[in-house]
């Protein structure tokens, strides 16, 4: 006798809780692991998993064992040209004494290889990090609408009618309306006996009559009437949802060559997947700017070349005014990084400043600077450096110089500040 | 339609082609089931659950068993089998079988309907006849409550997590899983554990354990009085092998949840102690029977040709043995050990050659279902194989015996598969099976309950053989357990 169970639609990940014991208990090993492949690999395939080596020292499950040494005895199959009392030199070389051998031997010394699953990746990747000033966070966005039950009403479209509030709402209206008529028909059933006992045949008939009517009136109360019938009521509730805009801002005069774009871009990259995982809705506007700016699509933000001098006012006036245009502050979180190599024009570097501090500032919840040169600081730098120290809140920057600064210097931008 | 019905009523087969489907999987339940009882295999009623191949690595980690307590150890083995079956070093098991009345087994979704009937007839008859038979299942483990007690273990780890936090849980566990094997009783049966019981008496238990503990450390050192050397009560009285159970009911710090926690590790291990011990003879046994059963079905005609030829690839796909020189080899494969050794006993019995008469006259002219019986039900794999290993099997593999002496400066072959050495390599092969032999005696020999409260633990050794390297880790563990200073003696 046997039964025969299907247990495919049983849920999943059932081991997901191990899972995640063993990820915790050896998080710093995976940390390096997911730090050094993000000096590594390149930015654009960050979300995928990774492969975590843990040594096995670390790892093993110690239990008494018997170390090497001693008389010990194997049996073996596919026995060729043996014959009793062979002598065999030891494999692996080591003759004699053998007790010396005894300390690099065991089991569970091996590496511990796994894999780590994207998701995971991005998580211990991100693991530190937060985003500034989340003020914004729970939003009325547009889009977002979730029907809710709310109840019965007494009106709506068919497709809703709800047939067994609406029995129950008539199967009450006949209750009430029937209790008269039904209560004088007993009452008048009572007395026709009673005149057909004493042979009254004239009120015999005059309540036979009286009975038919009340039956009739009985009769035509309606099973079910149009006030009886109830409609499910569906409310339409706005859900909060967190969205927001990260602009996207490039220098890409001529003195901005692709390996600088290129190490932009993985910023921005970073910047993206980070935002991503705080809102449920990220938009990204591109904006490059010589002495003019001007919003682009990604790939002529990070691949057509330009030359010229440089504006950078331009690029910020620009932001204002898309913001004021399509985003407003209200409604989105504004996250803007600016790469550059740090070049302007000299006149126009206080007009940053005050764009910076008049218009775009207040909106924004936090506006990274990154320079990226191998130079010292430029004049943009220097500019910049009294309004970090005037809004540290919302305004910060930092110099790259290499593919391998840019982890760290995201790390230390959006580092988890403890609680003030 | 009524052609189609027409031509499966016409063949007598169960299946064709190599979908399955619940009705065929019942179908060939019952036909396996049939055949089984006119074997006089004796069984559990079976539970056959379909899963897919993410619930078979799930598992696969948690040792086989359906429900188990969160630890991270488990969670290592999942990455690790996770990791293996994606990229294709390792295939899953066709099937895990749960020591359990009704005796639980899973199916793999992915195989084919051959491999169905071949997981059926393997586990659901062989090794479900082999748990509720062998001796050392009957004695040592309660199948009808297992499932229960593993449910109540669970649920009690985890409200230990929740009042004393992971951490500490955690630890705890990891001290008595590197004792685990240490937490069995070899030679007296534990009570029955039954869930129902389990709670109730718990709380009282624990009680009574404090109660007691404190009757060992209430006797401060006595300034007053002259230690009598001559008559110094030594505690334990007699030397202690199970070392959990020892912490359990001795530990002088230990809270009373904790003892709970080492008291359901050492469960879990007296539960695994027969499977350790009848690998050879479980596996063996559970593939004779899919091989007996299946070759039932094709001669009666229930099969077709090509059901069987994917068996018999399967079939001895598993049964491979590499001989010693080859790259793949990891040591005797105990399916092919098992099967061969089996399938000899009952060519014994059937057609028996001089050297059997000579080597096992009891066995031979008898009926081999009998003989089977015996074997599957009075021993483990030591003895079995001191008891069957016969010289047929021996050659047929090959065996030869190596003694590796490190005073020596070479391995000397001690005995091959020849008249001779018959006996040796038995002899030889049985003791490389013996969990005695294998495992570090390790006892616990004196508690200083005078002094520093120290425990005093000796290892006696075998052969010369002196501790591995992780000895200090585990003993670590101990003393994590135990509270006070520990120490090994190496006699």
């Amino acid at each position: 006798m046997s039964y025969i169970v299907d247990r495919r639609l049983n849920s999943k990940n059932k081991s997901a809780v191990n899972r995640q014991r063993f990820l915790h208990r050896y998080r710093k090993h995976i940390k390096k692991a997911v730090a050094d492949a993000v000096d590594g690999r390149s930015i654009t395939d960050m979300d995928r998993g990774e492969e975590v080596v843990i040594p096995g020292d670390d790892i093993s499950e110690p239990t008494f064992q018997h170390g090497s040494g001693g008389e010990r005895s194997h049996v073996h199959p596919g026995n060729k040209e043996f014959v009793a009392g062979d002598q065999i030199k030891r494999p692996g070389g080591g003759g004699g004494s053998g007790t010396g051998q005894a300390s690099n031997q065991g089991e569970g010394m091996d590496e511990f290889v796994f894999q780590l699953s994207s998701e995971e990746f991005l998580e211990f990747l991100f693991n530190d990090l937060e985003l500034p000033n989340l003020t914004k966070r729970q939003l009325k966005g547009n889009a977002s609408f979730k029907y809710e039950r709310a109840g019965f009403s007494s009106d709506g479209v068919p497709a809703k009618l709800s047939v067994s509030r609406s029995v129950i709402q008539a199967k009450a209206r006949r209750i009430a309306l029937t209790a008269e008529p039904k209560r004088l028909l007993e009452a008048v059933q009572e007395k026709i006996l009673e005149a057909q006992r004493l042979g009254d045949e004239v009120g015999y008939a005059r309540y036979l009559q009286e009975a038919l009517q009340l039956e009739r009136r009985i009769k035509r109360i309606p099973f079910i009437d149009t006030n009886d019938l109830r409609y499910k009521l569906h409310q339409k509730r706005p859900l909060p949802t967190s969205q927001a805009v990260m602009f996207c801002l490039m220098d890409v005069s001529g003195s901005m060559d692709q390996p600088i774009k290129d190490m932009a871009k993985r910023f921005y990259l970073l910047l993206y997947m980070f935002l991503q995982r705080h809102y449920e809705r990220t938009e990204v506007v591109f904006i490059r700017h010589h002495t003019v700016a001007k919003e682009v699509d990604e790939q002529e933000f990070f691949y057509s070349r330009e030359t010229g001098g440089t504006v950078v006012s331009s690029a910020l006036e620009l932001m204002a005014d898309v913001v004021d245009e399509r985003y407003s502050p209200d409604e989105w979180n504004i996250y803007a990084a600016q790469a550059s190599d740090g070049d302007n024009w000299n006149d126009d570097s206080p007009r940053c400043t005050k764009l910076l501090t008049e218009r775009l500032l207040p909106l924004v919840q936090y506006f990274a600077y990154v320079e990226i040169t191998q130079r010292d600081h430029q004049a943009l730098w220097r500019e910049y450096q009294g309004l970090a120290n005037q809004y540290p809140d919302v305004f910060a920057q930092r110099h790259i110089r290499q593919l391998a600064d840019i982890f760290p210097v995201f790390h230390d931008l959006f580092h988890r500040r403890s609680a003030a | 339609m009524a052609a189609s019905a027409r031509s499966v009523e016409s063949s007598s087969f169960l299946s064709q082609g190599s979908d399955w489907n619940f009705d065929l999987i019942e179908r060939y339940d019952l036909a396996l089931g049939r055949l089984a009882a006119s074997y006089g295999l004796d069984t559990y009623p079976n539970q056959i659950e379909i899963i897919r191949s993410d619930q078979m690595m799930d598992a696969y980690s948690s040792v086989g068993m359906p429900i188990g307590y969160s630890h991270w150890s488990f969670g290592k083995h999942f990455v690790d089998v996770e990791r293996s079956y994606q990229r294709g070093q390792m295939g899953l098991a066709y099937e895990i079988v749960i020591n359990s009345d009704p005796c639980i087994a899973y199916l793999m979704e992915e195989n084919s309907i051959t491999m169905q009937a071949l997981v059926i007839a393997h586990a659901c008859y062989g090794h479900n006849s082999f748990f509720k038979g062998n001796y050392l299942f009957r004695t040592w483990t309660d199948a009808s409550a297992i499932v229960d007690y593993l449910v109540f273990a669970k649920g009690y780890i985890a409200q230990c997590e929740e009042r004393h936090g992971v951490l500490e849980v955690e630890q705890l566990l990891d001290g008595c899983h590197a004792l685990m094997n240490y937490g069995v009783d070899r030679y007296k049966r534990p009570h029955p554990i039954s869930p129902e019981a389990e709670r109730l008496r718990q709380a009282e238990r624990a009680d009574y354990v404090q109660r007691n503990l404190n009757t060992l450390w209430r006797t401060l050192p006595d300034s007053k009085k002259v230690v009598d050397t001559q008559n110094k009560v030594v505690f334990p009285s007699e030397p202690q092998e199970n070392l959990l159970y020892f912490i359990e009911k001795n530990a002088p710090l230990l809270e009373p949840w904790q003892r709970e926690v080492v008291r359901i590790v050492r469960k879990m291990a007296q539960y695994f102690y027969p499977q350790r011990q009848t690998q050879v003879m479980n596996e063996g046994w559970a593939t004779f029977w899919h091989y007996t059963l299946l070759n039932g079905l094709y001669d009666q005609k229930l099969v077709d040709d090509a059901f069987m030829i994917e068996f018999l690839t399967s079939h001895t796909a598993v049964l491979f043995q590499p001989s010693f020189d080859h790259p793949g080899y990891s040591g005797i494969n105990p399916y092919a050990l098992g099967f061969a050794m089996f399938s000899d006993i009952r060519r014994m019995c059937e057609r028996p050659t001089d050297e059997d008469r000579e080597w096992f006259p009891q066995l031979v002219d008898t009926d081999w279902r009998e003989a089977l019986d015996t074997a599957m039900r009075n021993f483990k794999d030591e003895s079995f194989i001191l008891q069957y290993l016969s010289p047929k099997v021996m050659r047929d593999l090959k065996l030869f015996g190596i003694v590796d002496d490190d005073a020596q400066e070479h391995l000397e072959v001690a005995a091959i598969h020849d008249a001779g050495g018959y006996r040796r390599v038995r002899e030889l092969l049985a003791s490389q099976y013996n969990l005695g032999d294998r495992e570090p005696n390790i006892q616990i020999v004196e508690v200083d309950t005078q002094g520093d409260r120290s425990l005093l633990l000796r290892h006696t050794r075998h052969a010369r053989r002196p501790m591995g390297s992780t000895t200090d880790a585990v003993l670590e563990h101990l003393q994590r357990l135990w509270g006070f200073p520990v120490r090994l003696d190496s006699v």
